[in-house]
Formats: C-alpha cells, structure tokens, sequence
C-alpha cells in the first residue's frame, strides 16, 4: 500500500519544486488528501491538473488508492497581501 | 472499449442535461463522495440523472478510459465530464456550477412549454 511519504515523494518527482502534502485521511493509507502546489499547473483547466497528478500516481489509481481528495493550485494564494510561506520544504 | 459501450455511455451522457455516475443511488449513496456532490447537486435544485456504477461493472470500467478519470463519482452537465468530488465542491462553492447549471436549464427551458 502506498504510504503518504511515498505518494508524495512521487508527486515531488513529477512535479519537481513543488510544495506537496499528503495526509493519510483514515489510517488504512487508501484513503488520502494531497494538495500539490505546482508551477507546472499554469494555463491547464483544473481537470487537467488532475489528470497530471493521476498519470503521476499511475497504477496506485487503479486499486491500492481508494479515494484520494486532491487539491491543485499552481501558487499559493494570496492572503492580505502577502505571498503566504510555503511549508517546510522538507 | 466496444463501440456497444461506448454508445451506451455517449448515450448516457447525452440523454440527461445534468447526469452523475455514482456508487450507489440518490437515495442510498454507497460513498461519501459520491453523497457529497449528491448534495451538491440538490443544493443546486437542478434535475439530475444517476447510474449506479456497483451495479453495472461493464460500465464502471469503460467509464474510466472514456474521460480518462481513474475515480468515481464523475458528473457531465451538457455532455461534458465537468470533475469528480473535489472539483464539483470548488465549482459549487465559487459559483461557478450554479453559472453553468443554470446556463444548461435556460438553454432547456424552450423545450419545456
């Protein structure tokens, strides 16, 4: 089964230099959130940005994830003003 | 993907205004996602279609490679695949599904009287 740490290390590799969270929503780790803040998102419909993180996630698709909540942005929003600060980079 | 089932899904897709491939019914949603824009779409008021996906596996699969949408619930307004759970949510809560639903209806409502 696909752990958080391992879905997300894989989200970073397609999508180098983004900011990416994945939660484990149930403990059973097939029920997962992830938020991928991504550049390589930019000019693509949010369909589209799903679909890039699914082709990312590949056969994980097809069985061992069994809901996955996801968000896409290509930046962080903007709250009073400032760039908000992206989480660790770790 | 046989032609059969892809005309049976273009048939599905094209035969409703607002149509939504779900695990489970309307009135017993077999996955909280799929509860989630059930309510969703009663929040709208608009009419809408459901095909039970657990109940018909020749389609649950095919779906899939037809919008090359690995997840289910799927809505398609109009014939078009529109998003599963997550981006039905952010439609709904920046308006923007209210917008196209109701373009949907308007171009229906000639039809009606």
């Amino acid at each position: 089964m696909p752990n958080p740490a391992v879905v997300r290390a894989r989200l970073l590799e397609a999508f180098p230099g983004a900011r990416v969270d994945v939660t484990d929503l149930t403990g059973t780790e097939d029920h997962l959130q992830a938020v991928v803040v991504a550049a390589q998102f930019a000019g693509k419909s949010r369909i589209d940005q799903h679909k890039m993180v699914y082709a990312a996630l590949g056969d994980w698709m097809a069985g061992p994830i069994h809901a996955l909540a996801l968000t896409t942005r290509t930046s962080e929003p903007e709250s009073n003003g400032g760039n908000r600060e992206i989480g660790d980079g770790a | 993907m046989s032609e059969d089932i892809r005309s049976r899904i273009q048939g599905l897709i094209k035969g409703h205004k607002v149509v939504l491939f779900m695990k489970g019914t309307k009135q017993f949603p077999a996955c909280g996602f799929s509860n989630t824009v059930v309510q969703i779409l009663k929040k709208e008021g608009v009419p809408f279609e459901t095909v039970n996906i657990l109940a018909d596996g020749e389609i649950r699969q095919a779906l899939k490679e037809y919008s090359n949408w690995p997840t289910y619930p799927q809505l398609y307004v109009d014939g078009k695949f529109v998003g599963g759970c997550d981006i039905v949510t952010e439609l709904h809560q920046s308006g923007e599904l209210s917008k196209e639903l109701a373009v949907v209806a308007a171009a229906a409502a000639p039809a009606l009287n």
